[in-house]
């Protein structure tokens, strides 16, 4: 099964790290990659995020394309990264999660099979 | 469906109703696991075994009970399983039907087990359906669904819930158990016990349920109580000396033991102290006193039930109600709700305080429980009660009528009904 894993947290926390507390904070990052295998999980992909307040919102009405500043962030909780994992069920996911950073809430959203 | 060809030969079609009974018992839980195992698919396997038992219940009473229910059931079941797949790979073109077809074998011939350290299917099931990844309310009624085997209308009256509710929790809960990726096995050894709290409360949901008399008016289900210590004596098996499987195997033990007590000929609630304790099973209290009496204190869940079954023993070794050592009870009681601070069992404990140490006493601890238990009947009816013995007729009445509107159950509302005649003919 293909799972995303949606990492929410406050962007507060990677802003105002020090040097060495965004050093530990790829480490885990790292470790977690290293560590999936063992879990029974591939790591797909997964990317780190910039703030919201750098996203541009982009909405298709016909023809015309409306393109605005956003999302507006009403949240102290934003989407900060995400992982793409191949993983047997939920359950060797939510282990693989034990590596990451104490500070995000993770949401575990296995991928819609099109096929 | 074809008789089967084993030539033993069929029980006579006259048995099929209490065969397919004691193979709905014997078997669901058992054929809903097995097939999920395979198609890891729930929802599919949960369809295919009730068709088979549907099948079964076409078949039997005409052709006569096959000689091994349970195989001719795996079989009806897996060939309805196969179909559903076949036909969900021709809709999606995705894969020619002969692939379907040996992944299907080689998933039924390796049955990777993961959860080999627990070998029984039912149990696996459980773990499965208290995921904790669902729902608290829905893994009760998947348990009721898929471990037991009941339908949607039982689950409906089981829960008190209204039936589309119901039915709508149970399909909510069945969507996201196929599509969340939630595993068909028993956790890893390492991460089991944490998993213990979540199965032994859904177990003791299930016995509960039994004993609550629905609203359709349909008595006890004493056999989800059956079922729930099966459960919980398999689960005491696979990891021996856990104390939340102890203390809640020692708990139901020794409730169970009354079951057949509970209700008088026409149905009606017999309360403790009228039962006749000559139908008790001794048997089975004092496998219930033997198991209590290896466990300690301990912490959380477990000492909940652990108080919650020292209650029920010093119930099921008094020898007439007027025996009943009330003030053990009521300082057992107190343990319990400061453990749990739990409105309930306040009211079990101004209940037993009554009894102890007279019904003004146990008054004084019914205030502000209706703040804490709205829309619940019995507080007014334990205050009408207490009233009625103060001498304070007209103030019971008025408790029993309030209680009357809140009642549920046929059988409750028949008691209370009494009670507020008592309580008028007393003004």
């Amino acid at each position: 099964m293909r799972f995303v894993v949606l990492m929410h947290g406050d962007e507060a926390v990677w802003r105002d790290a020090s040097t060495q507390e965004r050093a530990a904070i790829i480490d885990q990052h790292t470790a977690f990659a290293a560590q999936a295998p063992q879990r029974g999980c591939t790591l797909v992909g997964g990317e780190a995020l910039t703030d919201v307040a750098v996203a541009t919102m982009v909405r298709r009405h016909g023809d015309h394309l409306e393109v605005t500043e956003g999302p507006l962030a009403e949240s102290v909780e934003q989407l900060g990264g995400f992982y793409v994992l191949e993983a047997p069920d939920v359950d060797a996911v939510t282990e693989a999660l034990r590596e990451l950073p104490e500070h995000y809430a993770f949401e575990i959203r296995p991928v819609l099979d099109l096929d | 469906m074809a008789r089967t060809s084993d030539g033993s030969g069929g029980a006579h079609p006259a048995e099929a109703g209490p065969a397919l009974e004691l193979a709905w018992r014997e078997h669901w839980g058992r054929l809903v696991g097995l097939l999920i195992g395979q198609t890891a698919r729930p929802d599919v396997a949960e369809d295919a075994v009730a068709d088979a038992f549907a099948a079964a219940a076409r078949t039997w009473p005409t052709s006569g009970v096959p000689a091994s229910p349970g195989a001719w059931l795996l079989t009806a079941a897996r060939r309805r399983a196969l179909d559903v797949l076949r036909s969900e790979a021709v809709r999606r073109r995705k894969q020619p039907l002969m692939v379907v077809d040996t992944e299907l074998r080689e998933r039924a011939a390796a049955t990777t087990d993961p959860g080999s350290h627990l070998a029984d299917e039912r149990l696996r099931l459980v773990f499965t359906c208290c995921h904790p990844a669902l729902a608290p309310e829905a893994r009760v009624a998947l348990t009721l669904r898929f471990v037991v085997g009941l339908d949607v209308a039982d689950i409906t009256a089981l829960l008190l819930l209204q039936e589309p509710t119901a039915a709508a929790r149970l399909t909510r809960a069945k969507k996201r158990l196929a599509a969340a990726g939630i595993p068909f096995v028993t956790p890893a050894p390492d991460r089991l016990d944490e998993r213990l709290d979540v199965v032994a409360a859904v177990l003791y949901l299930v016995f509960t349920a039994g004993y609550q008399p629905g609203p359709r008016d349909r008595g006890l289900r004493v056999d989800l109580g059956d079922e729930a210590i099966r459960l919980a004596r398999l689960l005491d098996e696979q990891l021996p000396g856990r104390p939340v499987v102890r203390s809640l195997l020692a708990l139901m033990l020794l409730q169970h033991s009354r079951r057949d007590a509970r209700l008088d000929s026409d149905g009606a609630l017999v309360l403790l102290p009228e039962q006749d304790r000559g139908r008790w099973h001794g048997a089975e209290i004092e496998a219930g006193l033997a198991v209590l009496r290896d466990l300690g204190p301990a912490s959380g869940l477990a000492e909940e039930y652990r108080l919650q079954a020292l209650i029920a023993a010093e119930h099921a070794t008094a020898p007439t109600a007027a025996d009943t050592r009330w003030s053990v009870v009521a300082e057992h009681y107190a343990a319990l709700e400061a453990h749990t601070g739990s409105p309930v069992v306040r009211l079990a404990r101004a209940v037993a305080v009554a009894e102890a140490w007279g019904p003004a006493a146990g008054l004084v601890l019914l205030d502000g429980l209706d703040d804490a238990l709205p829309h619940h009947h019995r507080p007014p009816a334990v205050r009408g009660e207490l009233l009625l013995r103060l001498g304070r007729a007209e103030e019971a009445a008025h408790e029993f009528e309030r209680a009357l509107m809140l009642v549920r159950s046929d059988t409750e509302r028949r008691h209370l009904e009494d009670r507020a005649a008592a309580a008028a003919r007393a003004v």
